[in-house]
């Protein structure tokens, strides 16, 4: 049993984080399309449009692999977790489900006519495919997270006898005190991604010296999108996400601060420092006290329930993880913030494209969203472990009851060789299209 | 309102089916028939345009079974662990043929991933009908061993095959040959679909050799659904008893039955979607025959211990079911007016279409 769960749980991990490389490029990638698509809309400068288009290609790819690697994320609920699937597959099915129709189709047919089909429309309807591209891939992850914010704060439902988690209240779902900030949260952070990106592409263009006068429109767009989205990554939705956790999670709450005793009046943050599971303390602290109360509840002297306040069945089962994820996402949030920051203040004062130090800074910069993207995923899945549905179900009695170790083992070293091969043709095609460069003959 | 939704979903299915089995056709196509450069680049880009907005039939059906009838698909999803994930692997190693193949230009690159292409579409079709074959012959439910089970009633685990090869008895394997039987039937089906949309949609040269070889695997398939259904009281005793009792369901195996007649005819039709659109029957009508000779069953139980799945005892709750209904119907409508936009936008021969990439 217990090495089900491990390999389970180790499978879905690998193939999710591999799956959301993915679509966290895309969502962020296909608003600032949009952008591209309706200032040449509004200026008629070709290199807008012909941005968009090099942009579209490079979402082309990233999107044939968000289906790719989506279709086994779906499959796996049935075959690895099967049980869970079972109990509340009438709740969660349903914001599943309406993803599927409402925003995948979306997406798909109308990314094919934005590539295939300007020529034949005009321009503004192709202005429209592409918005309608932005609009599928934002439901997509509106109703994904539906889905993951009814596992971390479940509404709208009953228990019955035989265990079964029913829908009473439909519009519940979508009312869920979680799911606003998380959703908003999340469609930022991958706005961060992609403003990352294209602000190293722009960076790699002026340093190479080829491509001029798209690498300084991709740098320009990339650095406000990316000062932009990085603001408001932090403030509001960040802090307000937290507060959510303290209010609904909150021996989730401790463990990502790292707060191991309870204090009478007022908690510190923690910066710095490394959980020490045996002595239950944080080694090597630095920590700024009463901080936390004033940012989690606006009062300096509240009191914030340490992990001493909970059993450890209560707790999550991986402490220092939770903990390293969630400072992870902190610390490079905030040099986001500082690197787009300076990055703007030079652009402003007209000093960017010949800064070198910084433009290699921005290119090597844009792995680091993607690292925080997966850390803050971590924070919201380890913090709800021991819990499947937080409070109702455990991550144990959500297994598939007839399918060994043995079998998911296999599978895992499967998925992880499949991947390694997808991952590195990903590479080779990004970087061609990169290498080519967007097309600049108008027709 | 069980009904409602299995009918949906065996609508979904349908549609899946014919979509992205021209192009899983298209890829056995590929890799038996073209042989010029020429012929491969337009063979796959007849597939390759389509496949991903194809493949979302596929995760839209997947959504609405999960929604509709959770127990269903926990118990199916679970118990066909193995050859499932495989269909995925099969299924990452048939895109990225297809995305790759036109990348490089020489040609050991586009000879690999042709094959990759062309293999795992033969396979996959393989795979999806063997796995027709096992919910129409059932398994081992509640794995019954000498009369109790070893797990609840609605799970299974089955071998991928047991020493037999038999679909008889309480204890079948995925593979059996039975099972293989409609494999195969499904790999002969989506070849002529298959080549029926090179057809429609490409003009490569070997279009008319293609028109008899769609002659010849009719033949084909014609005879291996006589020979099905001449064993299919093997796998269920009482085989025709729906169409007995409710005549009214006739109507599938006659869908079934003038898509096979029709495409005897292929060669004097003077356009190709005639063509096209019988082979789309026979797929509708097939999988709907199939569904009809079980309802309400969906998955038979092979031992006599546990009970067969049937849509109303995996069904989600009834207030489920019926707000579903409502966002359904919305959904839907905006499918159709999708397809209709793109069907407009997109129609005509890929050969001059420029692929993006
Ligand atoms: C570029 C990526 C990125 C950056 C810079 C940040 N986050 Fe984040 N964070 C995410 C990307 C992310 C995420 C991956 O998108 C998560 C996972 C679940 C979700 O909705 O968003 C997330 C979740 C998440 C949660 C919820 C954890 C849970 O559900 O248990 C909290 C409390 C924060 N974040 C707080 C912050 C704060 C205070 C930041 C300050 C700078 C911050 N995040 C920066
Ligand atoms: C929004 C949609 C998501 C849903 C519905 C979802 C659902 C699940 C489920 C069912 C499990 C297995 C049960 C469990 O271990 O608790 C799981 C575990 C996990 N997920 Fe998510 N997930 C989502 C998004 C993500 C993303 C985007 C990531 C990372 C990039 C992620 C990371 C993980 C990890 C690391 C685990 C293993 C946690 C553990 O077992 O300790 N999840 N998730
Ligand atoms: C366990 C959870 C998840 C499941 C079951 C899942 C399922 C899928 C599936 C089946 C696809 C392919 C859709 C198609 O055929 O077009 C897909 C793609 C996509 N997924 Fe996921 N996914 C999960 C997690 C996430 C998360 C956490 C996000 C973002 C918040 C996300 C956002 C998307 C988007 C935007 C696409 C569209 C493809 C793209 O733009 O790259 N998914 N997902």
């Amino acid at each position: 049993m217990d090495d089900m769960i491990f390999y389970d749980r180790l499978q879905f991990a690998f193939t999710i984080t591999f799956h959301y490389i993915f679509p966290q490029l895309t969502m962020g990638l296909s608003l600032m399309i949009v952008y591209f698509k309706w200032k040449y809309l509004r200026t008629k400068l070709e290199r807008y449009n012909n941005a968009a288009k090099f942009f579209m290609k490079i979402f082309a790819i990233n999107f044939t692999m968000g289906v790719v690697t989506g279709i086994p994320m779906e499959f796996q609920f049935g075959t690895n977790w099967a049980k869970f699937s079972e109990l509340t597959g009438g709740i969660i099915g349903q914001t599943l489900a309406m993803e599927g129709l409402f925003s995948f189709f979306l997406e798909s047919s109308f990314l094919a006519l934005f590539i295939f089909g300007e020529k034949l429309m005009g321009q503004k309807l192709h202005f429209l495919t592409g918005f309608l591209v932005f609009l599928g891939s934002w439901a997509s992850g509106y109703f994904i997270l539906a889905t993951n914010s009814w596992m971390q704060n479940p509404v709208g439902y009953e228990i019955l006898e035989n265990g079964k988690y029913v829908l009473t209240n439909f519009s519940a779902l979508f009312s869920n005190p979680w799911l606003i900030p998380a959703f908003l949260h999340n469609q930022f952070a991958s706005v961060v991604t992609s403003s990352f990106v294209v602000a190293a592409i722009g960076a790699f263009y002026v340093l190479r010296n080829k491509n001029l006068e798209y690498g300084k429109l991709f740098l320009k767009t990339g650095v406000i999108f990316g000062f932009v989205s990085s603001m408001l990554v932090a403030v509001p939705t960040g802090d307000w996400n937290a507060k959510n956790v303290a209010k609904f999670q909150p021996a989730a709450f401790a463990a990502m601060e790292g707060i191991f005793e309870t204090e009478e009046a007022g908690a510190e943050i923690v910066l710095i420092g490394q959980p020490n599971m045996v002595e239950k303390k944080i080694d090597n602290k630095i920590a700024v006290p009463n901080i936390l109360s004033f940012l989690t509840y606006q009062d300096w002297n509240k009191q914030i329930p340490g992990m001493d306040q909970f059993t450890k069945e209560e707790l999550p089962d991986n402490i220092p993880a939770l903990y390293y994820s969630y400072h992870i996402m902190v610390g490079l949030g905030t040099i986001f913030i500082g690197l787009m920051g300076l990055a703007l203040l030079f652009l402003w004062r007209r000093k960017l494209y010949t800064m070198n130090t910084l433009l290699w800074g921005i290119m090597f910069a844009f792995p680091f969203p993607y690292i925080a993207n997966i850390t803050g995923w971590y924070v919201a899945e380890l913090g709800r472990q021991p819990y499947l549905v937080y409070g109702l179900l455990k991550t144990v009695d959500g297994i598939s009851p007839t399918v060994s170790s043995g079998n998911t083992l296999f599978t895992l070293l499967g998925f992880v060789g499949l991947y390694m091969l997808l991952g590195l043709l990903f590479l080779v095609l990004v970087g061609k299209t990169i290498h080519k460069g967007p097309e600049t003959q108008t027709h | 309102m069980e009904l409602f939704w299995y009918t949906m979903i065996a609508i979904v299915l349908a549609v899946f089916f014919i979509l992205d089995g021209y192009d899983f056709g298209t890829g056995i196509i590929h890799l038996f028939f073209a042989k010029k450069e020429k012929d491969k680049e337009v063979i796959a880009k007849a597939a390759g345009l389509f496949w991903d907005s194809n493949e979302v039939w596929l995760v839209a059906a997947g959504g609405l079974l999960f929604m509709a009838f959770p127990t269903f698909y926990a118990s199916v999803f679970s118990g066909f662990y193995l050859p499932l994930i495989i269909v995925l692997w099969f299924i990452i190693f048939r895109a990225i043929g297809l995305e790759l193949r036109s990348q490089f230009n020489f040609q050991m690159w586009k000879d690999i991933w042709d094959k990759s292409f062309g293999v795992s579409s033969l396979l996959l079709t393989l795979f999806f009908g063997i796995a027709l074959g096992n919910v129409v012959r059932g398994v081992n439910l509640g794995g019954v061993e000498n009369g109790v089970s070893a797990y609840e009633a609605h799970y299974f685990f089955l071998p991928l095959w047991n020493s037999s090869f038999s679909p008889e008895g309480t204890h079948p394997g995925v593979i059996d040959w039975f099972t293989i039987v409609i494999g195969i039937i499904a790999v002969v089906t989506l070849s002529i679909h298959g080549a029926n949309w090179i057809i429609l949609k490409t003009e490569s040269s070997i279009n008319e050799k293609l028109k008899s070889v769609v002659f010849k695997l009719n033949i084909a398939l014609l005879l291996l659904t006589i020979f099905s259904v001449s064993i299919w009281h093997i796998i269920k005793p009482q085989p025709f008893s729906n169409f007995i009792e409710s005549p009214l369901l006739f109507i599938f195996p006659m869908i079934y039955l003038s898509g096979l007649f029709g495409t005897f005819l292929v060669k004097k039709f003077k356009k190709d979607v005639y063509a096209f659109a019988c082979s789309s029957l026979i797929i509708v009508g097939g999988i709907t025959s199939s569904l009809a000779s079980m309802f309400p069953v969906i998955l038979p139980s092979t031992n006599s211990v546990n009970e067969s799945l049937t849509i109303y005892n995996t069904a989600a709750s009834e207030y489920g079911l019926s707000v579903a209904l409502g966002w359904g119907i919305v959904g839907f409508a905006l499918l159709l007016v999708y397809f209709i936009v793109q069907k407009r936008l997109m129609g005509g021969k890929v050969d001059k279409m420029d692929y993006g990439h």
